[in-house]
């Protein structure tokens, strides 16, 4: 079967008089148009987009919809990215019309139920997070650790401390350093141990009068949970800052252990990880953060508030930071979360966690014969093996490993980060797979070692493109289609 | 539970394998026992499938969908039409449950859906490139007035105009204050900035001047003007737009715009409370390395053929960390590939249509809500899609709960934003509004007793 439309982008397809939607006429009394709009703010031609009928479109975007890999069709083991399995339900239950159709400055008189489910959603992310106030705001991962870290700001300027750096692992997401920066802070790397966890030492040459905030990862990206945790919390605490917890790997720890209870300040969920918002391709997710009741104040405003009879957005909050986006947050994200942790219940995320975790040991239990994980025996929700020996032995890189899985019909795991470990191969198998598909994926690791080093040179062999040239894109830029 | 496979057996076999006796012996290995929780969450008990759809029904059932009732409420967030075959496109979950094309080999459609999605939107702007979505309208408009600080290496000043979006400008606030720069806001009280005072708000230190047009109470701008002020002030010109305006107004580039954001939430994506919506930011080509975000770029493969990849990535986070030009990591890519499908389907004729009905519509009730005696036009500049009424009986909130009560959502009360419009609220007519319910609205909002009793000649004579 094969997809001849699939490379062709839509403006290939456009012919003159074609189209995909046609719009009423107008009902209303006729007036001439340079009475509405003045002749020189208009525009003098028709806007330049591909003339296409209905059907070429549909045709067009659902061909090119194959050439994706995705959860729904493939296993999708990318390290550090939770690619669990994504409710059916949840979309349906979303896209009911008194949850979808809702306009963000409607009366809160007109949308309680709304307000009930963020207000519901506020206070079970605090409960699993062991924290206490939940800003819901922030549009993704990377927003909540710069709405966070503004939130630490305001907190210390309150209180007329002047602290400016941010520490941050090695190991840890570039977003962390990159969120630092934006909120107006030093990024300082802080050293982790070849076995992934905090070099305590060089923590505690940071922890100055300067320091604001070390943001940790845990588990860690390697996916490890960090077993100083407690001893670094207070080490932190003395020295008068706060601890940021990077919620990315949540999906290991529900229900088994606390952020709060192990000493974070605050923290952000990516809710289209932990609780399986669909990835979208790239986005949305959400980033809702959860904070210590000191910081509380500091949030960005509105939360949702209860008076025990009727629910409404709080803006009465003289010392938050202000908004950090429009509106009220990524609330389409936020009503899947909320369905899945409905769906799950207490028991159900705590067995969550432990699904996970054990998928991901088992995997490892099975990688490790044919890769090195140089962490260890033993991993949370995630591991980080290493492609270095055949890279020494046979010139098989992790990138040659990634693109021939392809061909095995498995999404790659994430490869060179973290890049603490040299040819990194990171796996997250997530909960939502089956033994069977384990096996099945630690067959096709082994039987690639196995296979000759210039077939894998030049995998994957049965995808439609293999190995675009990153370079030639990048020397000489086209970023959107030549005009006609 | 439904969603997950392991049975007893599987477990016991996987525990073997791991050569552990249990999971609770797995995480006492792995996980400090003072950071173990040593009881049960408080959240609810599971649900099955049904018992969900009944929670999810009873609290849907406690909104009024906009749906539901004419709704003339906007303020960038707005009741356009959605053709269902972007629904159905963008429900493949080929699109909707895949991630960033780290891999592009297996991520072609992505990739080709953000190459168009960023070919319309320069198309439709007139800007030379467009990155692959951000957050929303607030945050484009905040990320763009940040690559004006570095590339103009003028870090003291932001200029902003007192008609765009105040979320926007909040927006704007939050992140300017962490970097010690001011935020100058050019007042609007005719409804537009005049240039002049533009120009006299902007200093030597003034990276950039930012505009809405049509601005957030639907009026136009003299762009070109301001464009020019700014410029001749050494600042580059942001302009924020309404997407589907595009359909029948200039593009920012011929009015000198440097960057062009906006609230891509028009094309094709439901109001969902606020959010997820589009952030749609594309620039000229000599700032496209101070772009925040994933871009894609047209490439060949090692067979020679023509495909897509993520490109320019020294300049994101993952790769730079402190020193990326943004921390942003995602975008919104199914809210742009919905976009894209909007506009594929909408075509040059469908868009200019689209936008043409929003203007006529807009102004037939625009001049029905100025016509008698208790509603006039706060401003007298041309508007596009929104307007501004001006209630001359000073009862905004009442006359608004009244006309829900009526079954309208009339518009959005303006004083909680501004003091000095607080007998104004902000009208909006889509091209899905029909010409009885704009009567209808009329109607109810000047048949509503609300503040009937107050002193009229009080008000604004």
């Amino acid at each position: 079967m094969r997809n001849t439309r699939a490379l062709s982008p839509i403006f290939e397809l456009s012919a003159p008089g074609r189209r995909g939607a046609t719009l009423p006429a107008s009902d209303v009394p006729y007036a001439a148009l340079d009475d509405i709009l003045p002749a020189d703010a208009r525009a003098h031609a028709l806007p330049d987009l591909p003339e296409v009928a209905e059907p070429d479109v549909v045709r067009h975007y659902t061909c090119i919809s194959q050439l994706n890999m995705s959860v729904d069709t493939h296993f999708y083991p990318l390290g550090s990215c939770t690619m669990k399995y994504n409710p059916k339900r949840n979309e349906r239950l979303a896209s009911l019309p008194g949850l979808l159709d809702l306009h963000p400055y409607q009366s809160e008189t007109s949308h309680q139920g709304m307000l009930q489910l963020l207000f519901e959603l506020q206070q079970m992310l605090a409960e699993i997070a062991g924290l206490h106030v939940v800003s819901l705001q922030p549009a993704a991962g990377a927003h909540g650790e710069l709405a966070a870290l503004m939130t630490a700001a305001a907190y210390f300027r309150d209180r007329g401390e002047n602290r400016t750096k941010v520490l941050a692992p090695d190991s840890a997401h570039g977003t962390n350093p990159a969120s630092a920066a934006v909120a107006g802070f030093d990024a300082v790397t802080v050293r982790s141990t070849p076995e992934g966890y905090v070099d305590l030492d060089d923590l505690k040459s940071k922890l100055d009068d300067q320091f604001a905030v070390f943001m940790i990862t845990n588990p860690s990206t390697l996916g490890m949970f960090e077993k100083n945790i407690r001893p670094i919390a207070d080490m932190v605490h003395a020295a008068g800052g706060l601890l940021y917890l990077d919620g990315a790997n949540m999906n290991a720890i529900l229900g088994i252990s606390r952020p709060g209870d192990f000493g974070a300040d605050m923290m952000h969920y990516n809710p289209h990880k932990t609780f399986s918002g669909p990835h979208g391709g790239g986005g949305p997710g959400a980033g809702p953060i959860a904070v210590r009741e000191m910081l509380g104040p500091y949030l960005p405003a509105p939360l949702v508030a209860f008076d025990g009879v009727r629910y409404r957005l709080d803006y009465d909050r003289p010392k938050s930071i202000g908004r950090v986006r429009s509106f009220f947050g990524n609330v389409g994200v936020l009503v899947r979360a909320y369905c899945y942790i409905r769906t799950y219940g207490a028991k159900g995320l705590r067995e969550v966690s432990e699904n996970a975790v054990l998928n991901a040991n088992y995997l490892l239990s099975k990688v490790k014969h044919i890769f090195p994980v140089p962490q260890g025996e033993r991993c949370m929700h995630e591991f980080v093996a290493t492609a270095s020996k055949i890279k020494a032995e046979r010139g098989v890189s992790a990138m040659d490993i990634a693109k021939r899985l392809l061909d095995y019909g498995f999404h790659a795991p994430t490869v060179y980060f973290p890049s603490t470990v040299k040819e990194s191969m990171m796996m997250e198998p997530t909960e939502t797979e089956s033994k069977e598909t384990l096996d099945a994926f630690a067959n096709a690791l082994f039987r690639i070692t196995e296979e000759s080093p210039d077939l894998l040179h030049e995998a994957p062999h049965s995808t439609g493109v293999s190995r675009p040239d990153e370079v030639k894109a990048a020397r000489q830029p086209q970023t959107s289609w030549p005009k006609a | 539970m439904s969603y997950l496979f392991n049975t007893p057996e599987d477990q016991r076999a996987m525990l073997e394998s791991i050569g552990v006796g249990s999971i609770d012996e797995l995480f006492a290995q792995l996980v400090p026992d003072e950071a173990r929780l040593h009881r049960e969450l408080e959240i609810p008990p599971a649900m099955s499938e049904l018992e969900l759809t009944a929670q999810m029904q009873s609290l849907a059932a406690k909104n009024t969908a906009c749906s539901s009732r004419p709704c003339f409420l906007g303020g960038g967030a707005y009741d356009h039409f959605i053709p269902a075959a972007v629904d159905a496109l963008a429900s493949r979950g080929e699109f909707f449950t895949s991630y960033t094309p780290y891999q592009p080999e297996v991520s072609q459609g992505n990739l080709t859906v953000t190459f168009e999605y960023q070919t319309f939107i320069t198309r439709l702007t007139g800007m030379d490139v467009a990155n692959a979505s951000l957050y929303d309208g607030a945050t484009a408009a905040t990320e763009a007035a940040l690559m004006c600080l570095e590339a103009t290496g003028r870090r003291g000043r932001v200029v902003v105009a007192g008609s765009v979006h105040p979320e926007y400008r909040q927006t704007l606030q939050t992140y300017l204050a962490c970097l010690g720069v001011e935020l100058v806001t050019v007042g609007a009280l005719d409804g537009t900035v005049s240039a002049a005072e533009v120009a006299a708000a902007c200093n030597d230190q003034t990276a950039c001047v930012l505009v809405q047009q049509p601005n957030f109470f639907g009026c136009l701008e003299d762009v070109e003007a301001i464009g020019m002020a700014a410029h001749e002030a050494g600042a580059m010109f942001v302009v924020s737009v309404d997407p589907i305006s595009l359909g029948i107004l200039k593009k920012p580039s011929e009015y000198g715009a440097d960057i062009v954001t906006a609230e891509g939430q028009s094309l094709g994506n439901p109001l969902h409370y606020g959010g997820p919506y589009l952030g749609i930011i594309a620039c000229k080509s000599e700032f496209v390395r101070r772009m925040p975000g994933r871009i894609a770029g047209q490439t060949v493969d090692r067979r020679g053929k023509r495909c897509w990849v993520l490109t320019l990535q020294t300049r994101e986070q993952h790769i730079r960390r402190e020193k990326a030009t943004s921390n942003i990591c995602t975008n919104q890519g199914l809210f742009a590939l919905r976009a894209t499908i909007y506009l594929s389907l909408l075509g040059p004729h469908g868009l200019r249509e689209t936008a043409e009905l929003c203007a006529r519509k807009s102004h037939y009730a625009r001049s029905l809500l100025s016509t008698g005696t208790r509603f006039s036009s706060a401003f007298a500049a041309p508007t596009f899609k929104e307007f501004v009424v001006r209630d001359n009986a000073g009862a905004v909130e009442q006359l608004l709960a009244d006309a829900e009560q009526e079954g309208y959502f009339a518009g959005i009360a303006l004083g909680r934003w501004y003091p000095e419009l607080a007998d104004c609220f902000l009208v909006c007519v889509t091209e899905k509004r029909t010409r009885a319910e704009i009567e209808g609205l009329a109607s109810v909002l000047t048949s509503s007793p609300a503040g009937l009793t107050a002193e009229l000649a009080n008000h604004h004579a």
